[in-house]
């Protein structure tokens, strides 16, 4: 069954900002998805679309068959959302947080409070449960929201960057939470992190500039770029010439070699030869993330109407 | 999977007045005190001859800033906390969410309530006919002043416009009414100023009520017009205005 299927979403704010066009796409109703993309690429407006907070300007979305621009009511009684910019109130304390939400998806209260502690329990902040949420890090203000969605019977469920602000060890364990709630829930969440898309997600979407620029597996994304094989020089100087791949110079002023998985190997041995440290790996999702958006856009297949932006 | 519209009410109720006076004690005695302030200066100034109108007004301004207080919360809690993001797209409908809202600012005026209304029965002794229309004023009063608080905080998109909102609508509604005492008070071009403001017509009918000024019928039939209308235009314009999804 299909869980998610977005049909050719446009927005435009105000009738100037462009922030979305012709995003269609569609996802199992189980499972993880991660959305990557660089600030302002849409990521959050097209969340608050499929989680019904926002009109879209053209298309629609249903989940698990509910439209969410025709239908909202029914959309709302499957789905939740942490928004990017939610803050933990306050004035509460984390039991009191989720308690208050779960009576606002109109459930009793002593079902609500069970659900709480449970949900505390999980996210590992069972022991800040009656501390005012100002009172705690900013981490944990996070997990408190996390939290807060996970204990809702929604299954299926929006995270707006859930990891940001957490410690490396908190991330990893929020993932091993994700990860078993996988089979149970549809989890739609973007991220900057572009290891946590790559080892938390099923289904991983790229989209820059409003437009979704590739959608799939990691091995269907892998095979979106030339090369499978990246080689990594330790060092800021580019030791040797190799004609089988190619190589780029990053960000960081190291040099990396993109090639094939037989030539990796041969290149790999010249270095050994030549006593240079690296690396190699399969090209990392950050690789195919960096070819995918520095390619311009109207290299790109779907071509708009106008052109897009 | 049943849901209790009831629940939902009790939770704008628990997040916005139980939960904070319960975790924040200082807010209970502030809200008890914030009537009385006015009332003091009122009773020195009047040498206590108009206690029992500072009591009936106060009771009368505790419900105006009820909606003054609705705005802000509401403002708050959507921009700052992306509160109101989560309500949309839960099962909550937008009319459940802003009623339980203004209910939470009645229970967090409750205390100031219950003192104004022991005040009410040692300074103003109301027969019950008398209780009762000052009651019938503080519905439409809380009425009147949420549903602007409410549509106005849907037009705010952050802390410094509703402050910029709330300025300008409290000096309309609270400053320049003559609730704390008679409308006669009021130098006459400043009067019809005063009438500008819904506010002036509650405080009208109330005091009339209790003998405190004397207005023919036919302007005690204006007032109530006026109050009732203004309340359905304000109903209407939120029907139709208030955005509770973004468009
Ligand atoms: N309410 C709004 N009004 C006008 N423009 C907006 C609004 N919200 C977002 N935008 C614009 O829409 C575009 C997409 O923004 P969006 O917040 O969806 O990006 P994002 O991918 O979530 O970015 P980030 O990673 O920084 O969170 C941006 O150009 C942004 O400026
Ligand atoms: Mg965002």
């Amino acid at each position: 069954m299909e869980g998610l299927v977005c049909k050719s979403i446009y927005k435009t704010y105000d009738g100037r900002v462009r922030a979305l066009g012709n995003i269609s796409f569609s996802l199992p109703d189980k499972g993880i998805f991660a959305m990557i993309g660089r600030n302002g690429a849409g990521k959050t407006t097209l969340v608050r679309i499929l989680s019904t907070e926002l009109i879209p300007t053209k298309g629609s979305a249903t989940i698990k068959g509910l439209d969410v621009v025709k239908d909202p009511s029914a959309v709302r009684e499957i789905v939740a959302i942490v928004p990017q910019e939610a803050r933990a109130i306050p004035w509460l304390t984390p039991k009191q947080t989720i308690i208050s939400y779960l009576l606002y998806r109109g459930m009793g209260y002593s079902e609500a409070s069970k659900r709480a502690e449970e949900s505390l329990k999980k996210l590992g902040i069972q022991k800040s449960s009656n501390k005012l949420n100002r009172l705690l890090s900013g981490g944990t203000k996070r997990k408190v929201l996390v939290a807060t969605v996970l204990a809702s019977e929604a299954k299926v469920i929006f995270l707006d960057e859930p990891t940001t602000g957490l410690d490396p060890i908190s991330r990893n364990d929020l993932w091993k939470l994700l990860k078993d709630l996988k089979d149970d829930y549809l989890i739609f969440l973007t991220t900057h992190y572009l290891e946590e898309a790559e080892k938390l997600a099923d289904k991983i979407g790229v989209i820059e500039k409003g437009r979704l620029i590739a959608m799939g597996t990691m091995e269907e994304l892998r095979s979106k770029v030339e090369h499978q094989y990246s080689i990594r020089i330790l060092g800021d100087s580019n030791p040797i010439k190799t004609r089988k791949g190619v190589t780029v110079k990053g960000i960081d002023g190291t040099y990396q070699i993109l090639t094939s998985e037989s030539d990796a190997f041969e290149i790999a041995r010249e270095l050994i030869k030549k006593k240079i440290k690296f690396s190699t790996n399969p090209v990392s999702l950050e690789d195919i993330f960096y070819y995918l958006v520095r390619k311009p856009i109207d290299e790109d297949s779907g071509v708009e109407e106008g052109g897009w932006r | 999977m049943g849901r209790s519209k009831l629940s939902q009410i009790f939770a704008s109720v628990l997040v916005n007045a139980v939960y904070a006076m319960q975790n924040y004690p200082v807010t209970f005695i502030s809200t008890l005190l914030s009537p009385l302030s006015i009332l003091i200066v009122i009773t020195f100034v009047s040498h206590g001859t108009l206690i029992g109108v500072g009591v009936v007004g106060a009771l009368i301004m505790t419900m105006v800033s009820s909606g003054t207080g609705l705005q802000g919360d509401l403002s708050h809690l959507k921009n700052d906390f992306k509160l109101q993001d989560m309500v949309v797209s839960s099962p909550t409908k937008e009319a459940t969410y802003i009623f339980g809202m203004a209910i939470s600012e009645i229970i967090y005026s409750l205390p100031a309530i219950i003192v104004l209304t022991i005040l009410a029965a040692i300074y103003v002794h109301p027969g019950v006919l008398q209780a009762l229309v000052i009651v019938l004023i503080m519905g439409a009063m809380f009425a009147f002043s949420t549903v602007l608080g409410f549509l106005l905080s849907t037009f705010t998109s952050d802390v410094i416009q509703s402050w910029a909102f709330s300025g300008i609508v409290s000096l309309i509604l609270t400053t320049i009414p003559p609730v704390y005492y008679p409308i006669s008070y009021i130098p006459v071009p400043y009067q019809y100023l005063a009438y500008l403001s819904p506010t002036t017509y509650g405080a009208e009918i109330a005091q009339s009520a209790m003998g405190y000024i004397s207005i023919s019928q036919l302007n005690l039939a204006v007032d109530w017009a006026v109050l009732v209308a203004v309340i359905a235009v304000l109903f209407l314009i939120a029907y139709k205005k208030a955005r509770w999804r973004d468009p």
